[in-house]
């Protein structure tokens, strides 16, 4: 085996609203019954990686749940295995993670133990299929110290929230800007890196003396033109959640008949924690029209354009219109629902009324279950 | 070997022959149910929620689908390191090698696992039916009554108590007699198969046994210990148990599962019903399609109709396409504009653009008339149905067919199709 894999999955971010409140963005809902993080690492099982570290600091136990066994992506093996590595006080270190390279830092006992040559690094907040097997390839006819991996997006789209990167006709990296206010290119880093895990260990460590603790300002785009780093532009479908308005787009791209297939039965599959839900149950008024519904719902009435994830229940008369429901909702009667995320465990009283007017509306209500 | 109080053995070599082409290819306990589920899953879950983590599993009759669904047990947690899951077919032995012949041979067969484990206990169940069973209130009514053997049993109406084995117990419902499908019962106690002997106790009666012929526990193990003057109890069940023998009480049990709230319900949290799932995507439901008093499985793509039936997983009904009072195993494609009615159609089928099933008078099935009727359409796995045909009820189709084994497009109520090397 050649790599082993890292997956970036500590991150918050403000943007998220009140959905990250209670989970850390690698375990948001995908698809009607996916985490994001399981196609990070389906990609990884899927690529014959069989050693992967999951690192994980910010509101962790929704993540943890999830991965509480290893199974699920074929990671349950003697022969490596998925390590969850939460920051931890030892002798010498008592701080959180501080950044993305420090993350890795702490864990460099871990990176120094195993064998394999490569490090694939990949963030859990993003939806995607990939063979690294191909990058991996591309990475070493390059002789690349690092390989990152891009993806051109429309022109005019905003691409302030990622890095923007401009490569050279040889596909080397010669500009490297951090979330740019104003950018001319419109090719953008897609947070998956490949690295010799003996080049990473150095430049962590040599990072870790200077106490610099992020892995792109600080080691990508100080190194740029030291190091051989180089870009690998996929062009499959892949997008990243980490903002409200992507979370509800790439949920509602599942819809498209393309999308689906390429995720539901193109093969490989990507894989998740099964939950033991019996299937779902369409009663007498459902109506349900262009959405994806998952296992252990029971639908009584009008649905459309919509995503039910798993365990939604769903009352008389009510009307639920392009919105994203997530794991285990109980929407009481005559209750209409319009371009809403409503917050999983959630529990709506009956002949309630939620409409987001200018653009995604985020419900979130504390009742009690059994009180309706 | 850590000692274990009480271990299972489960009874799943049988073909289950009443449903025709549905087990030609597969043991009646591989056969899927309820949408996502397998007869199986159902005294496999009742194990697991009842803390049995022993259970051996005895295949005989078509065992791939079933070895390849159970395992090392994971669905059920029960890939344990002591105990757990295990496939027991018959094997050749140094003298005397012979298939399973009853079920009390299968189990005595298998003597060596047993005692491998040195129970106090042991439980006997059958793969062949649908029901939710706490194994341990039994195991604790066995006690209390310091029990030999103790004989699960439930109330019948008395008119159908000819059908099954009665047992006539005193006020402490300790056996006193039995009676094998009786034309005048005495009681309406019928025994549901399940039993939970002392070890030392089976171990006798099986060895004393053991050149009867087809050692049968109904025919020959109980009588054994009755006429020895062992204490046999009755254990009465009141809840939901279905024998899914026949085409017709398996499309009735699967039927009654989308009722608004059904006898036997799956959504309950408690006593959870687990199965191996390999497809878990969600389904679509396209603009154009109705689902109404359906259960559907994972991974479905409707695009057409489909009122009062039971779909499984990963199913695409095409657009304009109406299924009524049908089940529909995972993996099966029906195309488009056609009309499926009161129809059973097994997994990883083909069924052409505007196929018409389930039309028609009923006649009598021609091949085997206790077998194929209730009116219902029964299509064998991976049957291939070409555009346009039309059937009648009380028919079976098994195989890849073409438009030329339908004479006018027709094939007539009463009538069969099953096609020999029929794989694809």
């Amino acid at each position: 085996m050649k790599a082993i894999g890292i997956i970036l999955a500590g991150g918050n971010n403000s943007r998220m609203q009140e959905l990250s409140n209670k989970r850390a963005i690698a375990a948001m809902p995908i698809g009607g019954g996916y985490r994001s993080i399981d196609f990070a690492l389906s990609n990884m099982s899927n690529s014959h990686i069989q050693t992967v570290a999951v690192l994980t600091q910010y509101s962790a136990r929704s993540l943890n749940e999830h991965l509480s066994s290893s199974k699920w992506w074929d990671f349950g093996r003697k022969q490596g295995g998925l390590y969850v590595f939460n920051p931890t006080v030892t002798v010498d270190n008592s701080w959180w993670y501080r950044g993305t390279a420090d993350a890795m830092y702490q864990n460099i006992a871990f990176l120094k133990r195993r064998h394999e040559p490569y490090v694939i690094i990949t963030s859990g907040d993003c939806v995607y299929k990939m063979d690294y097997n191909k990058v991996l390839d591309a990475h070493i006819e390059k002789k690349a110290d690092i390989t990152v991996v891009c993806k051109d997006v429309p022109a005019g789209e905003d691409v302030s929230r990622f890095g923007v990167v401009r490569m050279n006709e040889d596909s080397r990296i010669i500009e490297f800007e951090e979330k740019p206010m104003v950018s001319h290119s419109n090719t953008i880093s897609t947070g998956i890196y490949i690295v010799r895990r003996r080049q990473l260990i150095e430049m962590l460590e040599r990072s870790a003396e200077e106490e610099r603790w992020d892995f792109v300002t600080d080691i990508l785009i100080r190194y740029k033109n030291m190091k051989r780093i180089y870009g690998y532009k996929m062009k499959e479908y892949w997008s990243n959640i980490a903002t409200v308005e992507s979370y509800y787009q790439t949920n509602m791209d599942f819809l498209k008949p393309e999308v689906r297939k390429y995720f539901f039965r193109d093969e490989p599959k990507i894989y998740s924690k099964v939950d033991d839900l019996p299937p779902a149950k369409y009663n007498v008024g459902s109506d349900v029209r262009n959405s994806l519904v998952a296992s252990g719902c029971i639908i009584n009435s009008k649905v459309e354009n919509s995503i039910l994830f798993k365990k939604v229940f769903v009352g008389k008369n009510c009307v639920i219109k392009n919105s994203i429901i997530l794991n285990d909702v109980y929407i009481g009667d005559n209750t209409h629902i319009e371009n809403c995320i409503v917050e999983s465990r959630d529990t709506l009283k009956a002949n309630t009324y939620y409409c987001g007017d200018n653009g995604i509306k985020i419900v979130a209500e504390n009742n009690e279950r059994y009180v309706i | 070997m850590i000692r274990k109080e009480m271990i299972a053995m489960l009874l799943a070599g049988g073909q289950g022959s009443r449903l025709g082409v549905l087990t030609a290819k597969v043991a009646k306990p591989a056969v899927a149910f309820g949408g996502k589920y397998r007869i199986i899953d159902f005294p496999l879950s009742n194990c697991i929620n009842s803390g049995i983590d022993t259970v051996g599993v005895l295949t005989q009759y078509q065992p791939l689908r079933l070895n390849t669904h159970i395992g090392i047990g994971i669905p059920w947690d029960l890939d344990r390191n002591n105990g757990g899951v295990t496939v027991l077919p018959p094997y050749e032995k140094s003298d005397n090698s012979e298939w399973y012949s009853g079920t009390a041979n299968a189990i005595f067969q298998n003597m060596n696992y047993m005692e491998s484990y040195n129970p106090e206990y042991v439980l006997i169940l059958s793969g062949d039916h649908i029901y939710k069973m706490d194994y341990e209130v039994m195991l604790d009514f066995h006690k209390e009554n310091n029990a030999d053997v103790t004989i699960a049993t439930m109330p019948v109406p008395i008119e159908e108590a000819s059908r099954f084995g009665i047992v006539i117990t005193d006020e402490n419902k300790k056996i006193e007699d039995f009676q094998e499908k009786p034309k005048e019962p005495k009681s309406n106690l019928a025994s549901m198969g399940i039993y939970i002997f002392s070890w030392k106790v089976l171990k006798e009666a099986l060895y004393a046994m053991k050149d009867q012929s087809g050692c049968d526990f109904g025919k020959h193990i109980i009588p054994y210990c009755h006429e020895k003057g062992q204490r046999l109890f009755a254990y009465e069940c009141n809840g939901y148990w279905k024998d899914v023998g026949t085409l017709g009480s398996y499309w009735e049990a699967n039927m009654e599962l989308v009722d608004l709230i059904p006898e036997f319900n799956l959504y309950e949290e408690y006593w959870k019903i687990y199965t191996k799932s390999d497809i878990i995507e969600p389904q679509y439901l396209s603009p154009e399609s109705v689902t109404e008093k359906s259960i559907i499985g994972e991974g479905s793509e409707i695009y057409g109709e489909v009122y009062h039936s039971v779909i499984g997983a990963g199913v695409t009904i095409g657009k304009g396409t109406v299924v009524r009072d049908s089940i529909v195993m995972k993996g099966t494609c029906i195309g488009e504009g056609a009309t499926i009615d009161k129809s059973i159609i097994a997994e990883n089928c083909q069924i052409g653009d505007r196929v018409v099933l389930g039309v028609g008078e009923e006649k009598p099935n021609k091949l085997n008339a206790s077998i194929y009727s209730f009116g219902l359409v029964t299509i064998g796995e991976k049957s291939v149905i070409p555009e346009g045909v039309s059937v009648g009820k009380n028919t079976a189709i098994s195989g890849a067919t073409v438009k030329a084994d339908y004479p006018d497009g027709i094939l007539d109520s009463g009538e069969v199709i099953i096609k020999a090397g029929d794989s694809l």
